[in-house]
C-alpha cells in the first residue's frame, strides 16, 4: 500500500482506489471469501472509534459525568532538585476557600513506596527531595481552580543540596539506580587491534517529552466496601490495581480498573499514570468523595518521566571495506532519581547496539545513571531509538573516513549469512527480507540519482545544503522481561447473536480494539459490526501486561484468538449433533464460521446454518456462548548472567530515507523528500499500520530534531509547555511523503496471521532525517568529516555545527598557505 | 450576562466570573465535553472552536479561536459553533466525514479541534473557493497539533472534504441565525454592561473607564492576557475589554500611512500588510497560529513589550509611531521611545494605545524579516531581525536593524547601523557592521537558544541580508541564500 503525496483533491480518492486493491492480499487473509465485507484481518477499517473522535462523542476520563460533589485534586509539587525536607506547613492551604482534604505521605494507609518494578518512587516526598516536580502532598477541593490556587499557599522549607544533573559525572562516581550490564561477543580486543581502521567518538542523544495530548488523569469512585473504581488514562491496569490496592491496605480483589481509551500514550502512561491513581483513591476513601485529578500540562511536565537522555561512547574497528570487525560501546541511560523501566530500558538501548549490522566481536556496556530530576520512563522505542543511534552515527563517520557513500557503508554491514548473529546471541532470521526491503527502497527512492543531484546541488551552493540518507531499522519485538509476554481475553457471545470481546489490552490510538475485533470477526466469521470491545478492566480479564513493547495486537489478538477457537470448537461439536440429528448428524470435519454462518460439508452436500439460529440453539441446549482466551509468546529467553539468549520472538525491519535542505548560515532547515518501506508481515490492517509508521516517523524524526527538554541549573525543566517544548506540527510534514508497507513477507514466526508488530519500529525511521542533516553539513567540508551532531538536532546545534566546520576549514586553509 | 448563540441555540450564562475561558464555560458550566483541553496555553489547538460574527454582508463569518484562553464574555452576541454543533444528526459534516475515511484520528484528542479548523476552512471554500495550497492548509492547521497521525491523514482530509456531500448543520437551516445573531450585538450596543468584565464601544466610554478603575486590565485578543490565569493562576477579576471599541478597531489610511487601531486583529491586517509590506505578511504566516492571529491584536504586542514579540522589531524597522491616549488625553512618540526596559513602556497608568502608526514605504524601500525559532509554525522567535533600507546611487540610506530576542527590548542595532548608512553594501563594510552586532548586544541565554548562537544567528542575518543585497543589485542568476520555505 502506497500513500500518495501529490497536494491534489484528487489525492484521498486516488489513496482509496490503490486501498481497494490492497485489500486482503495478505496470503492467509485470502483464505476467506468475502473478507472486505467482514473487515477480517488484511483489510483497512476505520477505527473503531473514529465517528466517535470526530463528533466529540469519545469520553475521555475529564469527559466523564461525575456527582456534583466530586473533589478536584491539585498536587503540591517540589521546587528544588535536591535536598531535604525541613518544614512542610499546610495550614494555609487546609484552610483555603473550597479546600476538602489534603494529604501528605503520613495520610498513606498502606505502602508508601509504589516503585513499579523495583522500589524508589515514595508516592510523596518524606523528607528526601529528589528533582523538582516530585510530589509533596495533595489538596482536593470543590473545584479544579480552587484546589490548584490552595497549594499555592503552603510554606515549604527545604534544606538543598547540589543537584546531580549529569549523568556523565554520576557514571564517573558510579551512581547508579542499577546495576551496569555488559554483553560480549568474541574477543572485542583483538577486532579492535586487528582492524586496518578504528573510529573513536561519543555523542549525545536527547530525551524526548511524550506530550499525549490527553495530560495525565484519572476519576476514582468509592465502592460500597472498603474499595474503589478507578477510571484511568493508563497502559497498565492490573500495575495501577496493584499499587491502589498496596496503598490503601486492601486486597487487589476489592479495586477495579476502568479504561476505555487514553488521548495518547506512547509509554508515558505504562508506569507514570499510577501515582495519581493512589492519590485520588486514598482521597476517595477518606472523603467517601468521588475523585478527580488532571495534571495542567506543565505540571504533568515536570511531575513526569521522559524519554532517558543517552550519552554514548564508540570505539569501533573495520577493515579497508568499512565492514566492522568489532569493538567496544559504552551507553550510559539518564534515569533519574529512581529506576523505574530503566533497567530493561537501558537493555534495550544495548539490544540495538547493532541496529541492523554485524558488530563483530564486541563489548557493550551498558550503565544506568542516577540523576535528580523527575524518573524517566518508557517511550515508544524503549532505549532502543538511543541504542541504535550508535551505530547509525558511526556508519556516517566509516563512510566519511573511507569516502565512501554512507548507503554502500550501511549495505557492506547488514546483517548477513555468516554475520547473522547478535551480540547477545540470537540468530537474525528474515535476511532476504532485510536486504529485499533495502533494495527494493533504494529503487523506488530512487537514492542514486538523488545522490548526484544532491552533490551537484551542493557543489552551486555555498549556503543552503542538502542532504541525504537511508537508514534502517531492525527491532526486536517482546517486552525483555519474559513473564509480561502473556496475555488474556474474555469472550461473550450473546443471545441475539451479538459478541462482544475484552482483553487484557488498552487503546490508546494505536488501533488495538479495532484489530482485535477484526480477529475476531474473522475467526466467527461475522461482520465487524456485530463484534464490539468494552473498556479494558481488571475485574474483566486479570493480572493483564501493560500495552506497551508493540506487542498488544500479538499477544491479546492471539489471546482473542484462542477464545475464538476455543468456542469454535464447542460449537462445531454441538451443531455436528444437534444439526440433522434426523439424518446422522453434521459433518464435523471441515466445518467452518463463515459470511455470518456455520458451514458444514461442501458442494452438494453443504449446509448452512445462519450465526443467529446456532447461537439460539446452544443456548436453549445450555452450551456455554462465553469463553476465555489465553496466550503466551513461545521460544524467547534471556541469560543476563551470560548475556545471552534470544529475547526477542521476532524482528520488525524498516528503512527510510530523508532528504533535507540545510540553511548553514541561519540553521533552518527543511525536509524535503521522505520515503518508507516498512515491514509488518502480513498487516492486520493496513491503513492503521500506515498510521503507526508514519505518526512514528514523524514522532521519531521531531524527537531528532526540534523537541528539546532543558532543564536549568537547578535542575528544574525550563521547556514545561507546548510554547517552549516544539513537538512536530503539521507544516512538519515532508511535502513528499511515500510510505509504503513491504509486500510478500509473512512473519516467519507463527505470530497472529503473520502480522509484525508495528507501534515502535517506525520511531527509529526518524533517523534518517537525522543522518540526512548530517550529510548536508558534511558537504561544507567535501565530505571528509561527519560532524558530532547531538540530538535534538535544533536549528541552534545545526548552526553550530556548520560554524565549527568553517572554522576548521579557514584554519585549514591558513595553515595551508601559512610561510614553511 | 453573556447572552449568545451555541451551536443554533440561544444561551444566557449568568454569574460568570470575569477570568473564564470559552473552554471552561463549556465544559464545566454547559456540560459540553466535545471540545478537550490540551494546554490550556493556546498551542496545541485541541480547544479549537468557531466563532461566528456577521461580517459586512451580514451573514456569519466564522472563525477559529483557542476556546482555553478566550475570554467566555467574548461570546455576548456570536454564534458559537463546537464539535457537537457539526452533524446532522447522523449524517457527519463533510469535516468530519472526510477525517473518519481518511484515517485522521488516532486516539482522537486532538481530533474534535482538529474538526473545527477544517470546518472554518469548509465555511471559507464554501464562500470563495481558491485552490488549497500547501500554505494555505498550514495556515489554517499550524495551530493544531496532532501527536499520533504525524498529519498525513489530516491533509489528505483537508483536501479531500469539498469531494463529501455538503450536509449542513442543522441550525445552517434557521434563516434567522444571523439577523438573530445582529440583533443581540445591536441590543447590546445600548446596554450599558456592568459587572467585573465590561466591553466599551467608543473612545469616549473607554476613557471614563479608564479614569474610573485605574487598576482594571486591559484586554484585547487576550492571547497574551489570559496565560496570567490559566498558567500563573492570577485572578484576572477586573476587565476592561477594548475589542468593541470603534475607534481601536479602525484602520485609518493617510497619504502618509496607516493609523492601525490598537485592537484590529493580525487576521484584518493580512491584505493590508500583502499588498504594502508583503515581508511583514510572510511573518504573519509564521506568527503564532490561525486561532491566535484572528483573535491578537498588534497593539497588544507592543502594549505586552515582550523583547521576543513578533511584530516591534519589524515596526522599528518601519519607523512606526505609536499614539496612546487617555482620561488625560492623547499623545505621540516614535515606538523607539515607547519601550524602556524589560517589560516596562512610556505606558502611564491609565493610559491605552490608540492606534500605531505605519508611515508608507516609498518604492525604493526595502524591507526583510526573518525569523529565528526551532520549529517554522507557530513558535516563538530565538532572534528576529528586521532590516529597512534603500539604495541610493550604490549606498546604502535610512538603515534600519532591529532585532527581537537580542536584548531587554526591542531594539535597533545603532552601532552597526552607523557602519552601513552611507556605504556600499561590500563585504568588509558588513563585516564591521556584523562586528559591531556584538557592541549592540549582549543577548542571554534561556530555553529558546544560547547567547553564543543568538549572536552568531543575528550576524549570519546581515551576512544573509548582504548575499541578498549582492544577488539583486548583479542579477546573478539567483544562488539560493535562504529556504523556500522562509524567502519572500
Ligand atoms: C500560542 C501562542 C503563540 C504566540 N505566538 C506569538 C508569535 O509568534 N509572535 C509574537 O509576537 N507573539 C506571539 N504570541 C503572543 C500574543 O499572541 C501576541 O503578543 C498578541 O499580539 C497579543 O495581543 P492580544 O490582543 O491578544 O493581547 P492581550 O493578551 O489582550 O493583551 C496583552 C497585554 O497588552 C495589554 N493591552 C491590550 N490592549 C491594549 C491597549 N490597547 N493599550 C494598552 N494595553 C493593552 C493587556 O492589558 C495585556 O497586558 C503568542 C501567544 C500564544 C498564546
Ligand atoms: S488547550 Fe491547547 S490550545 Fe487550548
Ligand atoms: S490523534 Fe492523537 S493527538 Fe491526534
Amino acid at each position: 500500500m502506497r500513500t500518495l503525496t501529490e497536494l491534489s483533491p484528487a489525492s484521498a480518492k486516488a489513496r482509496a482506489d490503490q486501498q481497494g486493491r490492497n485489500k486482503g492480499d495478505g496470503p492467509l487473509a485470502r483464505e476467506t471469501s468475502d473478507i472486505a465485507r467482514q473487515g477480517a484481518p488484511g483489510t483497512t477499517r476505520a477505527h473503531e472509534s473514529a465517528v466517535k473522535h470526530v463528533t466529540g462523542r469519545a469520553a475521555y476520563i475529564d469527559d466523564l459525568q461525575a456527582p456534583a460533589d466530586a473533589l478536584h485534586v491539585a498536587l503540591g509539587l517540589s521546587p528544588v532538585a535536591h535536598g531535604r525536607l525541613t518544614r512542610l506547613d499546610l495550614e494555609k492551604v487546609k484552610s483555603a476557600p473550597g479546600v476538602v482534604d489534603v494529604i501528605t505521605i503520613v495520610d498513606v494507609p498502606g505502602h508508601t513506596d509504589i516503585g513499579p518494578v523495583f522500589p524508589g518512587d515514595p508516592i510523596f516526598a518524606d523528607d528526601e527531595i529528589s528533582y523538582v516536580g516530585q510530589c509533596l502532598f495533595a489538596v482536593a477541593a470543590e473545584s479544579h481552580q480552587a484546589a490548584r490556587r490552595a497549594v499555592t499557599l503552603a510554606s515549604v522549607e527545604i534544606d538543598e543540596r547540589p543537584a546531580s544533573l549529569d549523568p556523565v559525572a554520576a557514571a564517573e562516581r558510579e551512581e547508579f539506580v542499577r546495576p551496569t550490564h555488559v554483553q560480549q561477543s568474541g574477543d572485542w580486543q583483538a577486532a579492535l587491534s586487528g582492524a586496518a581502521h578504528v573510529i573513536e567518538s561519543e555523542q549525545f542523544v536527547g530525551g524526548q517529552e511524550h506530550f499525549y495530548l490527553e495530560g495525565q488523569a484519572c476519576l476514582v469512585q468509592p465502592t460500597e466496601d472498603e474499595g474503589v473504581i478507578v477510571h484511568t488514562s493508563n497502559q497498565h491496569p492490573s500495575e495501577t490495581q496493584k499499587l491502589v490496592a498496596e496503598v490503601l491496605d486492601i486486597p487487589f480483589h476489592a479495586v477495579t480498573v476502568e479504561m476505555r481509551r487514553m488521548g495518547g500514550g506512547f509509554g508515558g502512561k505504562e508506569t507514570q499514570a499510577s501515582p495519581w491513581a493512589c492519590i485520588a483513591a486514598i482521597i476517595a476513601r477518606r472523603t467517601g468523595r468521588t475523585t478527580r485529578v488532571r495534571l495542567p500540562r506543565a505540571e504533568d511536565m515536570r511531575a513526569t518521566g521522559k524519554r532517558h537522555p543517552f550519552h554514548n561512547r564508540y570505539q569501533l574497528g573495520f577493515d579497508a571495506q568499512g565492514v566492522l570487525q568489532g569493538g567496544d560501546i559504552t551507553v550510559i541511560g539518564d534515569c533519574g532519581y529512581s529506576p523505574d523501566l530503566s533497567e530493561a530500558i537501558v537493555d534495550r538501548a544495548m539490544f540495538h547496539a547493532d541496529n541492523a549490522y554485524s558488530l563483530g566481536s564486541a563489548r557493550v556496556t551498558g550503565h544506568r545513571a542516577k540523576t535528580h530530576t523527575a524518573s524517566n520512563t518508557a517511550f515508544r522505542g524503549f532505549g532502543g531509538p538511543q541504542g541504535m543511534m550508535i551505530i547509525e552515527a558511526a556508519m556516517d563517520d566509516i563512510a566519511r573516513r573511507l569516502g565512501q557513500d554512507p548507503l554502500t557503508i550501511r549495505k557492506r554491514n547488514l546483517y548477513r549469512a555468516g554475520r547473522d548473529v547478535t551480540h547477545y546471541g540470537q540468530p537474525v532470521e528474515q535476511l532476504g527480507l532485510l536486504h529485499d526491503l533495502i533494495a527494493q527502497l533504494e529503487q523506488s527512492s530512487d537514492y542514486w540519482a538523488r545522490r548526484e543531484a544532491v552533490v551537484a546541488h551542493n557543489a552551486r551552493n555555498p549556503i543552503i545544503k542538502k542532504g541525504l540518507a537511508l537508514t534502517p531499522v531492525k527491532f526486536g519485538i517482546s517486552f525483555t522481561a519474559k513473564h509480561l509476554n502473556q496475555a488474556g481475553a474474555l469472550l461473550h457471545v450473546y443471545t441475539d447473536g451479538s459478541v462482544m470481546i475484552n482483553h487484557g489490552g488498552t487503546e490508546m490510538g494505536q488501533g488495538l480494539h479495532t484489530k482485535v475485533c477484526q480477529v475476531v470477526a474473522r475467526e466467527l466469521g461475522l461482520d465487524l459490526e456485530q463484534v464490539r470491545i468494552s473498556a479494558t478492566r481488571t475485574d474483566k480479564v486479570p493480572n493483564t501486561s501493560p500495552t506497551a513493547a508493540s506487542s498488544g495486537a500479538d499477544l491479546n489478538g492471539q489471546a482473542a484468538r484462542d477464545a475464538c477457537l476455543t468456542l469454535k470448537a464447542r460449537l462445531f461439536d454441538f451443531a455436528a449433533e444437534h444439526f440433522g440429528a434426523d439424518r446422522g448428524g453434521l459433518d464435523r470435519e471441515g466445518m467452518r464460521l463463515e459470511a455470518g454462518a456455520l458451514i458444514a460439508g461442501s458442494g452438494e452436500a453443504e449446509r448452512r446454518i445462519p450465526w443467529g439460529e446456532l447461537v439460539q440453539a446452544a443456548y436453549l441446549s445450555r452450551i456455554s456462548l462465553s469463553e476465555k482466551g489465553f496466550y503466551s509468546t513461545p521460544l524467547i529467553h534471556y541469560d543476563r548472567e551470560t548475556a545471552k539468549g534470544r529475547p526477542f520472538y521476532y524482528y520488525a525491519f524498516g528503512a527510510a530515507v530523508a532528504e533535507v535542505s540545510v540553511d548553514t548560515l541561519s540553521g533552518e532547515y527543511l525536509v524535503d523528500r521522505v520515503d518508507i518501506l516498512h515491514d509488518v508481515g502480513d498487516s492486520l490492517n493496513p491503513a492503521i499500520d500506515i498510521g503507526q509508521v508514519e505518526g512514528g516517523f514523524i514522532q521519531g524524526m521531531g524527537w531528532l530534531t526540534s523537541e528539546e527538554l532543558k532543564w536549568n541549573d537547578a535542575g528544574r525543566l525550563v521547556s514545561d509547555g507546548p510554547a517552549t517544548y516544539k513537538i512536530p506540527a503539521f507544516g512538519d510534514l515532508p511535502p513528499v511523503f511515500n510510505v509504503e508497507l513491504m509486500q510478500g513477507h509473512p512473519n516467519s514466526q507463527a505470530s497472529i496471521y503473520r502480522s509484525k508488530a508495528v507501534g515502535e519500529p517506525p520511531f527509529m525511521l526518524g533517523m534518517a532525517v537525522w543522518s540526512a542533516l548530517r550529510d548536508a553539513l558534511s558537504s561544507l567540508v567535501d565530505y571528509r568529516e561527519a560532524p558530532r551532531l547531538d540530538t535534538p538536532a535544533t536549528p541552534e546545534r545545526v548552526l553550530m555545527a556548520a560554524e565549527a566546520l568553517r572554522q576548521r576549514t579557514l584554519a585549514s586553509q591558513e595553515a595551508h598557505h601559512a610561510p614553511a | 450576562m453573556i447572552d449568545f448563540y451555541l451551536n443554533g441555540k440561544r444561551q444566557r450564562c449568568n454569574d460568570v466570573p470575569a477570568d473564564t475561558s470559552i473552554l471552561e464555560l463549556l465544559r464545566t458550566r454547559l456540560g459540553q465535553t466535545g471540545t478537550k483541553e490540551g494546554c490550556a496555553s493556546g498551542d496545541c489547538g485541541a480547544c479549537t472552536v468557531a466563532i461566528g460574527e456577521p461580517g459586512d454582508d451580514g451573514a456569519l463569518r466564522y472563525a477559529a479561536a483557542n476556546g482555553c484562553i478566550t475570554p467566555a464574555h467574548q461570546l455576548d452576541g456570536c454564534h458559537l459553533v463546537t464539535v457537537e454543533g457539526l452533524a446532522r444528526g447522523d449524517a457527519l459534516h463533510p469535516a468530519q466525514a472526510a477525517m473518519v475515511e481518511c484515517h485522521g484520528s488516532q486516539c482522537g484528542f486532538c481530533t474534535p479541534g482538529i474538526v473545527m479548523s477544517l470546518f472554518t476552512l469548509h465555511e471559507e471554500q464554501r464562500r470563495t473557493p481558491t485552490p488549497l495550497s500547501q500554505q494555505r492548509l498550514e495556515e489554517v492547521l499550524g495551530g493544531n497539533l496532532c501527536r499520533c497521525t504525524g498529519y498525513r491523514p489530516i491533509r489528505d482530509a483537508a483536501l479531500s472534504m469539498n469531494d463529501y456531500p455538503d450536509t449542513h448543520p442543522l441550525w445552517a437551516d434557521d434563516p434567522d441565525l444571523a439577523s438573530n445573531v445582529a440583533q443581540l450585538r445591536s441590543a447590546k450596543a445600548s446596554a450599558t454592561r456592568g459587572g467585573h468584565y465590561v466591553a466599551p464601544r467608543d473612545l469616549a466610554a473607554l476613557r471614563k473607564l479608564k479614569a474610573e478603575r485605574p487598576e482594571a486590565r486591559l484586554v484585547a485578543g487576550a492571547t497574551d492576557l489570559w496565560l496570567e490565569t490559566t498558567q500563573q493562576l492570577k485572578a484576572l477579576d477586573d476587565l476592561i475589554d477594548v475589542r468593541q471599541v470603534a475607534e481601536l478597531n479602525a484602520i485609518e489610511e493617510t497619504p502618509q500611512g496607516w493609523w492601525i487601531g490598537a485592537a484590529v486583529t493580525y487576521s484584518r491586517l493580512e491584505p493590508l500588510f500583502e499588498t504594502h509590506f508583503p515581508a511583514f505578511a510572510h511573518l504573519l504566516h509564521r506568527f503564532a497560529s490561525k486561532q491566535i492571529r484572528n483573535r491578537g491584536t498588534l497593539g497588544g504586542n507592543v502594549a505586552n513589550a515582550s523583547p521576543i514579540g513578533d511584530s516591534p522589531p519589524v515596526l522599528l524597522a518601519l519607523d512606526a509611531r505609536v499614539s496612546l491616549d487617555g482620561p488625560d488625553g492623547e499623545r505621540e512618540l516614535p515606538l523607539s521611545d515607547f519601550f524602556l526596559d524589560y517589560k516596562q513602556t512610556a505606558l502611564g497608568a491609565n493610559e491605552f494605545i490608540r492606534a500605531i502608526f505605519m508611515p508608507r514605504p516609498d518604492e525604493a524601500q526595502n524591507l526583510k524579516v526573518w525569523k529565528l525559532s526551532k520549529r517554522r509554525e507557530d513558535d516563538i522567535s530565538a532572534v528576529l531581525g528586521a532590516f529597512a533600507w534603500r539604495l541610493d546611487d550604490g549606498v546604502m540610506r535610512d538603515v534600519r536593524l532591529a532585532f527581537g530576542g537580542m536584548a531587554a527590548i526591542p531594539k535597533r542595532a545603532a552601532a552597526a547601523e552607523a557602519i552601513l548608512e552611507g556605504q556600499a553594501p561590500d563585504d568588509t563594510t558588513f563585516a564591521d557592521a556584523r562586528a559591531a552586532l556584538a557592541q549592540d548586544f549582549q543577548p542571554m541565554s534561556d530555553v529558546r537558544g544560547s547567547a553564543e548562537y543568538r549572536q552568531v544567528a543575528a550576524s549570519n542575518l546581515l551576512e544573509r541580508l548582504r548575499l541578498m543585497i549582492d544577488a539583486d543589485r548583479h542579477a546573478t542568476p539567483q544562488q539560493e541564500v535562504t529556504l523556500h520555505a522562509y524567502a519572500h
